[in-house]
């Protein structure tokens, strides 16, 4: 089954996030991923979701009927960046402490924390590249891990903005709200 | 007005602003501020104190379903509020136009398990269009304003608005200059002129054209647009069971109900076209049998106004989102002239062919009542004196209406489709009543859905209802579920026997009129009494208790694959 990765753009209204969910949940569709943060546009939240279905089709056409959801992009065809962060607590001796400083160095990540017997590395990238470092890291012993979801952003000039599709005064009163 | 108010008697101001002229409902301590501040509107709105909160919900729908307009119930938190949960859910199986406004708890203590604290947004947030919870009371103009919108624009449906109690008791001066905030709900009225090209080409080109229409085109107030095209297409007209009266029966160009206990000739028409047009209706599994199968030779164009609708259970060629009325009109100004007549006279000989209305009114030679000798009465009573709604439950019986009435006029018939809820007729045709007092509200039930929900009865009684006549087609069974156990498990009647009370007696204790008929002679005569009754009647049919719905599809089967009648190794039917 292909994996697609969408982008939504929804007003941030009380229980957004969980109508979405429970969407999901509801219909069976097999999300992967899902990041949800603010975007440029005060009042508008952002998501970046994986999702492996036939009928992707149907996940964007489910996701509009949520009155908060302004626009759905499946963005996986475009050109764009997709980025995961990973960070990861690997074991570590003296004898082979320098061999993970190089690999992480190799892979771009930045050691975060050192102690006598572990070292977090903060590893961002392009999901293949977090996986391969998790893949050459783990002999070591990884201690504990926690990756985040996807976020993707198309390149180049097209944009996804929250403020195409809201207009500060339509925005206005939702942003003041507090229904919850 | 620059007084200040508080929330609750915002909540009617905003009643009597949306143009509400009833609501049904049943207090408790979460909702009482509302109810307190109700007395004083007593005359801008009717309040119906119904006797469980699923007869309130069921009764806003049918307020909806006769009328198009926003049907209102009201609950307290906790306990009424769950109670709402099943009429809820109905509402948006069918989309049907519903408010449904809640008490809750104080906002003090929402989420601390406070006495009769239900988090009913929670709940509902699956079967709703969208749902709130407002704790605060400038937020109660604003949101009452968006929920009717939202329940009564695009796609109809329920609304769920739960409001704490300090935000009813609170006190502030209302502002009610709203604009709505809903830069990501446009709904698509207008079809795409391309894809109506589209459509046009497909259905220009074909031999065996259908048209499927449903409940969108009576919502949409499109019957007049609907017949308008058929007649210049020549096109026959199918009618799902919400699309029943969306086109008349009586039309040359009708060919009846498709689906599960659709009749054969119209499956196989579907099964036969080559260019489908579904307006209106969502291909229901009830509909299609098994999708796969469906209109296997069919290039299909689906019109709806969700765009989800389209292509979920049936691959679509053609997608139109759009209104039904102004999909149609463009339709009409778009398409030439055509006829489809060897098409027809196909169709006609399969019918002459395969068990119809006409056949099925032959009764064999019994002196038993049997359910059809009701409603063949029943379907001559309505024609001949015209001015009636009938409100179906779920079962045999509601097959049987569905089968065996010629159905008409748009919203005359009412039942519960999608969500298919027992115990949705009674308390649907109390709501329809008070919508259209000068019509006869005709309710036809089962023995099993009647005991549901007929405490509905005292809510008539009390309200001085009179122009609901109940019809009960009593077999002594869960029949339809008996029904399934004898053709597909052997006749297993696990759990299907039921009694009940004597319901003639049970209607009288009520105060209302109470029949029991046992004979075919007896059945004209009860429904001519009914009629000259000024005041709610109830008939009990006492009908043979094991015929079965023919024809029939099995589920998860082909609607080609059809089971005509009653296989001959049974005696009975
Ligand atoms: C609330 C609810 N519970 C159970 C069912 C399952 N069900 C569908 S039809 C049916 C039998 C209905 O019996 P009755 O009301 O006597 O009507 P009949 O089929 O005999 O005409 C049942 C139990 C349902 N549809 N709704
Ligand atoms: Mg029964």
């Amino acid at each position: 089954m292909k994996k697609h990765t969408l982008v939504a753009l929804m007003q941030d209204r009380p229980g957004v996030l969980t109508r979405a969910v429970s969407l999901f949940r509801r219909r069976g569709f097999n999300i992967e991923s899902l990041t949800v943060g603010h975007s440029e546009t005060p009042g508008i939240s952002r998501m970046t979701l994986v999702v492996e279905s036939e009928a992707v089709e149907q996940v964007v056409k489910q996701l509009y009927r949520l009155i908060e959801v302004l626009k759905v992009s499946d963005v996986t065809d475009d050109p764009a960046v997709e980025r995961e962060m990973a960070l990861v607590k690997v074991h570590c001796t003296n004898t082979n402490r320098s061999e993970i400083v190089t690999l992480t160095q190799l892979f771009d990540a930045k050691i975060v924390d050192v102690a006598n017997t572990s070292i977090i590395v903060e590893m961002t990238g392009s999901p293949n590249k977090v996986q391969n470092f998790v893949d050459v890291i783990r002999p070591f012993g990884i201690k504990e891990m926690m990756r985040t979801g996807r976020v993707a952003m198309v390149r180049g000039a097209r944009t996804h903005q929250g403020s195409d599709y809201v207009g500060a005064e339509e925005n206005g009163h939702v942003a003041a709200s507090t229904w919850n | 007005m620059s007084e200040k108010m508080t929330g609750a008697h915002i909540m009617c101001e905003a009643l009597v602003r949306e143009g509400v002229e009833v609501i049904f409902g049943i207090p408790g301590g979460a909702i009482m501020p509302f109810y307190y501040a109700m007395y004083e509107y007593r005359d801008k709105f009717r309040h119906i104190l119904c006797r469980h909160e699923q007869g309130a919900g069921h009764a806003a729908e049918g307020y909806a379903r006769a009328t198009g307009r926003v049907g209102v119930c009201v609950a307290t938190s906790g306990p009424g509020a769950t109670n709402l949960v099943t009429p809820i859910a109905d509402a948006w199986m069918d989309s049907t136009p519903l408010v449904a406004i809640t008490g809750q708890v104080s906002s003090l203590v929402v989420g601390k398990d406070a006495f009769q604290e239900t988090d009913i947004t929670g709940i509902t947030m699956p079967i709703t269009k969208h749902n709130y919870l407002v704790k605060r009371i400038d937020d109660i103009p604003y949101v009452m304003k968006e929920a009717f919108y939202l329940a009564s624009t695009g796609r109809p449906g329920p609304v769920l608005v739960d409001i704490t109690k300090d935000a009813q008791q609170a006190r502030t001066v209302p502002n009610w200059d709203i604009k709505l905030a809903l830069p990501g709900y446009k709904p698509t009225l207008q079809g795409n002129r391309k894809q109506i090209r589209a459509a046009v080409e497909l259905l220009t080109g074909a031999q065996k054209p259908l048209i499927m229409a449903g409940n969108g085109v009576i919502m949409a107030g499109a019957t007049e647009e609907l017949r308008t095209f058929a007649e210049r297409t020549g096109i026959p007209v199918i009618t799902t069971l919400h699309g029943l009266g969306a086109f008349p029966e009586d039309h040359p160009l009708s060919i009846g109900m498709p689906g599960m206990h659709g009749w054969v000739h119209v499956n196989r028409a579907i099964q036969e076209c080559d260019v489908l047009i579904n307006i209106g209706g969502r291909f229901d599994d009830r509909v299609t049998g098994k999708a796969s199968t469906f209109a296997p030779n069919a290039r299909v164009i689906h019109v709806d106004i969700d765009p989800s609708e389209i292509g979920k259970n049936v691959r679509t060629e053609v997608p139109i989102v759009g209104d039904a009325k102004l999909v149609l009109q463009a339709l009409i100004e778009e398409m030439p002239p055509r006829e489809a007549t060897a098409w027809m006279q196909h169709i006609r000989q399969l019918q002459a062919t395969h068990q119809h209305k006409q056949q099925y009114l032959n009764r064999p030679d019994t002196n038993q009542l049997m359910p059809h000798d009701v409603y063949a009465a029943l379907n001559r009573t309505l024609k001949e004196r015209g001015n009636y709604r009938v409100i179906t439950d779920v079962g045999q019986h509601q097959m049987w209406a569905a089968q065996l009435i010629d159905w008409s006029r748009p919203r005359s018939h009412i039942t519960s489709g999608g969500s298919g809820t027992m115990g949705f007729a009674v308390p649907a045709a109390l709501g329809a009543a008070i919508a259209c007092p000068d019509e006869t509200i005709w309710v036809i039930c089962g023995d099993g859905g009647f005991q549901m929900t007929n405490q509905e009865l005292a809510t008539i009684v009390q309200e001085g209802i009179t122009n609901i006549k109940i019809a009960i087609i009593n077999n002594g069974y869960l029949g339809m579920v008996r029904q399934w156990q004898e053709l597909f498990e052997d006749r297993r009647y696990s759990h299907t026997l039921l009694s009940g009370p004597d319901f003639a007696r049970l209607a009288e204790a009520y105060g209302v009129c109470g029949m029991t008929v046992e004979t075919v002679d007896g059945v004209e005569p009860a429904i001519e009494a009914a009629y000259n009754h000024k005041g709610t009647v109830v008939i009990d049919f006492r009908v043979e208790r094991e015929v079965n719905v023919f024809p029939m599809v099995p589920q998860g089967k082909s609607i080609g694959d059809m089971i005509e009648q009653q296989p001959t190794a049974n005696p009975t039917a």
